[in-house]
């Protein structure tokens, strides 16, 4: 029995019905007489607390509240990839048909195109065994994406009594109809607050490439892995979440502007289209999904939407995707508990976050993991999370970036100073980490070169020197140091500059193969030990600092294409030479 | 609906009024409140429910009495009329005419608070808008449907500033129409009347829309007037296709406000007593900045803020970077040195500035050309700081250059008059001369082909 109660109070998102004895708690509700969407967060005798993800304005004690029996769901099935979905999966596109340029309320919308027919083609016969998580077929959802069907994981099974055979099919039709009568379509509803059930669960060993060498090389994440970008406005956050979503070696991104900006989510929509993946050839846009609830949208859909977006990711993940998910910004999202918190007149805890906010960190970041699906046949896939942090004042001690600190292994620590400067991507070397390294470092040596793991750690290693000699510098000049620690100077800014940063919006910069990072980075671990070399032989630092190979060096991270590496072999040649010359040059003398 | 008198007050407090046995009262329903000597003041429901709602009312609760004052619920949320007519004249905070002519004939009645747009129908920006000052269109371009706030400080420049925008503001090459939204949000008279005659003489009067609500008008009033200063300009925006340029000041003063209802309803405070839901209710301000698909109109927005204590990380400049595309911060210590205008460009950013500008937008080089001085001018300013413990005569020879540098940009490119108006290519031969001071070697920023051009240094 679905409960029907009656609004008693209103105030924002929040609102108290009573008669609400039958509601159960997460329960999907329609709030009012303008049908607005809503869901059950506390029940106290027969009031059922609601927050409604909807605008409230105009909303009146009195008007109806009528129960679904469902929890919030969302649809999953083909035709998710390249939508726009607000933070309950309703497409932006469909809400602009039935109400303009501006958000309207209480649309109901179908998240994908039930009618539209896809190629169907089946993987069971009659007479086999079905259980939850098998797949029943598959379907080309687009030039990426080949979709597999599934029984759905709460499925009990059965035995296939009838396949409908291979064809185009709409989402409705009953492809498989098991012994018991039950019937099999091309989508099911899952709740967003339960995460997907898997077999098994395994170490993340495998990187997620991004071509962004400062995370890839120095502060990598694993396939299933965890990561956190932390930053003050203005420091770039967007921008590398984007060049992440562009270009992860991901078969899936799941991208979740929570609480954010208009005009970002507008952009992706708009350049995505036109960018290619590198590895595939195809538009992005083949591969993604946005789930948009930006800053001025409804404050609930908000704390709903990241779970959308994770449900959505392990969907694709149970077909043995790799899928990646970028959450800008749990921030807004852990604001939107609060401010319900504050709405329920729960105790705070720290600057008035709810005392669960860690736990529902926690949760969120758990359902990241490599896997392997349930059902037959074998699939494994993985859902790696990042989710920004923006924290208030760009002080990293408050709540949700500490909180989040604690159940993530990756951290990139953006930094205004840099970004000041503008040395972009600006995520700070020396307070950054990644639990990973050693994970993937087996990986690394097997595909790309035997070393990649001890040159990382020799130019690491330079740049922890420089931080040192720094204070140094700051307070005796430049010119208190020796030679041997003026080269290590120099070359932390070489490793800076032609390194560490990388200009996204260059054609060649923006994306940097791994087997560039490790040629830039070996080419640049020589540079150094040869000038430690030479300057024991008695050349002087002005020397070194004369030198061209220096300027090439740093312009090769635009200049060098990654499918022209014989280019970093004439650099190697030349840098060989001019240190050559330099020996030479001092026999002579 | 609505209509009903109540008259059964609870309790005030603050500026808030709670009404007792109310039935049919809407959450967020306009509110008349009249006092015993028939004088009627304007509020909002905050909360509704179990026969009580709490009322804000914005001309503040002083002089209610709990006997003598009576509720009305309108039975609408509170909307502004709209028209074409509203060019020219000058309205209080909460939009009702102030230069003593009669209300303007209104051609629609709009819900003040708006509604988000939705993001799928948003229209990218990138039309360049030439303000005519150099460090804006050379570092932080601004383009038509961009949000992009001053940050300033008590006594600094902002107001000349933002003055000197609204006049020179201009799309080179196109002739369409424009208007010029002002919303005053607690400032003092003379800001406000600075704003007026500027706008005055140079005849951009007649196609602007002043908002005024002057430090002495009632505080929770402010609430209102950025609200139903933007319902205007989304309406001549997007209904009327005009080119829009919105000047909210102060922001810090509404957040004050805000500050002051949320804690009188004894809400858990966040940062500094501030509410939880201030970034949320400020995005629902800045937010309505933007460009749609199939809509000849933008709103452009520029709100001014004073940082209290000059501090960026106080929470209303901090949540307002995090909504607004960029920021122009204003630096004490050019302002102490006397430069006009005294924008920090190190902490500055346009955030919209990257597909504003470039080929048939500006000129090829200008990103480049810009970015080669947010270098050149970072070093310079590192140099300053080593010159200042190893003295000039530790500095090697091109630390030298770059100090030169720190001062051509600061007193050549930067600084410039209030009736300055400097065309693109004055802008960019300006960022090209700053950085000429260096040797070709240091323009690590820039493609070759560009140096060949520009550069007017010495190779050495």
């Amino acid at each position: 029995m679905a409960a029907e109660g009656r609004i008693v109070w209103v105030s924002g998102p929040a609102v108290k019905a009573d008669g609400m004895a039958s509601a159960k708690m997460y329960e999907t509700v329609i709030v009012g007489e303008s049908k607005l969407i809503g869901e059950v967060i506390r029940l106290t005798g027969d009031v059922a607390f609601i927050q409604v993800y909807e605008s409230t304005s105009g909303l009146k004690p009195g008007e109806p509240v009528v129960g679904t029996g469902n929890p919030l769901s969302v649809l999953l099935g083909p035709g998710i990839i390249g939508q726009i979905y607000d933070g309950i999966q309703r497409p932006l596109k469909a809400l602009s048909e039935a109400s303009g340029s501006y958000i309207g309320r209480g649309i109901t919308t179908t998240p994908v195109d039930l009618t539209k027919k896809y190629h169907y083609t089946p993987s069971v016969k009659a007479g086999d065994q079905v259980q939850a998580g098998n797949v029943i077929g598959t379907v080309q959802e687009t030039d990426l994406i080949d979709h597999s069907i599934m029984v759905p994981p709460d499925h009990k099974g059965g035995t296939v009594a009838e396949v409908v055979p291979e064809g185009d099919y709409d989402l409705e039709t009953d492809l498989v109809t098991l012994q018991d009568g039950s019937t099999l379509k091309m989508y099911h509803r899952w709740p967003v607050r339960k995460p997907r059930p898997y077999k098994t669960r395994y170490d993340p060993t495998v990187p997620l490439l991004t071509g962004q060498r400062v995370i890839d090389t120095f502060f990598p994440i694993a396939k299933g892995g965890t990561g956190s970008i932390p930053g003050a406005f203005g420091t770039g956050k967007t921008v590398t979440l984007h060049q992440i979503a562009k270009w992860a070696d991901s078969q899936v991104v799941v991208y979740i502007g929570c609480g954010e900006r208009g005009n970002e989510m507008t952009e992706v929509l708009v350049e995505f289209p036109h960018l290619k993946d590198p590895r595939t050839g195809k538009p992005l846009m083949d591969r993604t999904v946005l789930v948009a609830n930006t800053s001025n949208m409804p404050v609930a859909a908000r704390e709903a939407s990241i779970y959308t977006g994770v449900t959505i990711a392990e969907y694709y993940r149970d077909m043995g995707k790799d899928v990646v998910l970028v959450a800008d910004s749990t921030s807004r999202w852990a604001e939107a508990l609060r401010e319900m918190s504050g709405r329920l007149e729960e105790m705070p805890a720290e600057e008035g976050y709810p005392s669960y906010l860690a736990s529902r960190l926690a949760e969120f970041y758990e359902r990241a993991g490599r896997v392997r699906a349930a059902g037959s046949p074998d699939r494994d896939g993985s859902v790696t999370l990042v989710g920004a942090v923006s924290p208030s004042g760009g002080d990293f001690t408050e709540p949700v970036t500490t909180h989040t600190m604690r159940f993530i292994k990756t951290f990139w620590a953006l930094d205004a100073k840099l970004a000041y400067s503008r040395h972009y991507p600006s995520i700070n070397w020396m307070n950054s980490y990644s639990g990973y390294l050693a994970d993937i470092a087996k990986w690394w040596g097997k595909n790309v070169s035997e070393d990649w793991l001890s040159m990382r750690g020799e130019a690491y290693g330079v740049l922890q020197r420089e931080d040192t000699l720094k204070e140094i510098v700051r307070l005796l000049g430049p010119e208190a140091l020796p030679d041997e620690e003026k080269i290590i100077m120099e070359v932390a800014r070489m490793i800076k500059i032609g390194i560490l940063q990388q200009n996204s919006f260059d054609d060649v910069d923006t994306y940097c193969s791994p087997e560039k990072q490790y040629r830039l980075l070996k080419l640049l671990v020589d540079f150094y030990n040869r000038g430690q070399q030479a300057i024991r032989e008695g050349t002087s630092l002005a020397e070194i600092r004369a030198m061209p190979i220096i300027g090439t060096l740093l312009k090769a991270r635009m200049e060098v294409k990654d499918d022209e590496m014989e280019k970093l072999d004439e650099i190697d040649n030349m840098m060989k030479e001019q240190f050559k010359g330099a020996a030479e040059a001092k026999v002579r003398n | 609906m609505g209509g009903v008198q109540y008259s059964k007050i609870a309790e005030i407090k603050g500026p808030l009024v709670i009404v007792d046995d109310v039935e049919n009262a809407a959450f967020d329903e306009l509110v008349e409140v009249e006092t015993n000597e028939g004088e009627r003041r304007l509020g909002k429901v905050l909360e509704v429910g179990n026969g009580k709602a709490i009322v804000q009312v914005f001309e503040g609760t002083t002089g209610l009495s709990v006997s003598g004052t009576s509720a009305r619920f309108v039975g609408k949320v509170m909307e502004m009329p709209v028209s074409k007519e509203v060019l020219g004249r000058v309205f209080d905070g909460l939009g009702r005419p102030k230069d003593g002519l009669p209300d303007p004939i209104a051609d629609k009645f709009l819900d003040i608070n708006g509604a988000p747009m939705n993001p799928e129908q948003r229209e990218y920006p990138k039309d360049f808008i030439q303000t005519g000052v150099s460090v804006i269109d050379g570092m932080i371009t601004l383009v038509r449907g961009q949000k992009l706030p001053i940050f300033s400080g008590s006594g600094m420049s902002h107001n000349i500033l933002a003055a000197q925008i609204a006049r020179q503001a201009t799309v080179v090459g196109t002739e369409e129409e424009f208007a010029v939204v002002f919303a005053a949000i607690g400032v003092q008279y003379s800001e406000a009347e600075y704003f007026r005659r500027t706008l005055e003489e140079s005849g951009a009067l007649k196609r602007s829309v002043l908002f005024l609500n002057l430090a002495d008008d009632p505080a929770i009033e402010r609430i209102i007037t950025p609200r139903v200063a933007l319902t205007v300009a989304e309406y001549m925006a997007f209904e009327l296709g005009m080119h829009v340029l919105v000047i909210l000041t102060d922001m810090t003063n509404y957040a004050e406000a805000l500050r002051e209802i949320s804690a009188a309803r004894e809400e858990v405070p966040g940062r500094k007593g501030y509410p939880g839901y201030l970034y949320t209710d400020l995005s629902t301000i800045y937010e309505r900045a933007g460009k749609l698909n199939g809509k000849t109109g933008s709103v452009t927005q520029v709100p001014i803020l004073s940082m209290p204590s000059d501090d960026i990380t106080h929470p209303i400049p901090d949540l307002t970077g995090y909504i607004t595309e960029g920021q122009i911060v204003l630096g004490r210590d050019l302002f102490r040195q006397g430069v006009y205008p005294p924008v920090n460009i190190l902490m500055s950013l346009s955030r919209l500035m990257k597909d504003g500008i470039g080929e048939g937008r500006t000129r090829q080089d200008h990103s480049e050309i810009s970015n080669q001085n947010y270098d050149a001018y970072s070093r310079a300013q590192e140099v300053r700081a080593l010159a200042g413990i190893v003295g000039k005569a530790g500095l090697a020879d091109v630390d030298l250059k770059y100090m030169d540098v720190g001062d051509s940009f600061e007193k050549g490119f930067l600084t410039q008059a209030l009736d300055e108006n400097r065309n693109l290519d004055e802008t960019l031969s300006l960022l090209w001369k700053v950085v000429s001071n260096l040797p070709r070697a240091e323009l690590t920023k820039v493609k070759d082909k560009y140096v060949d051009q520009y550069y007017q240094g010495s190779d050495e």
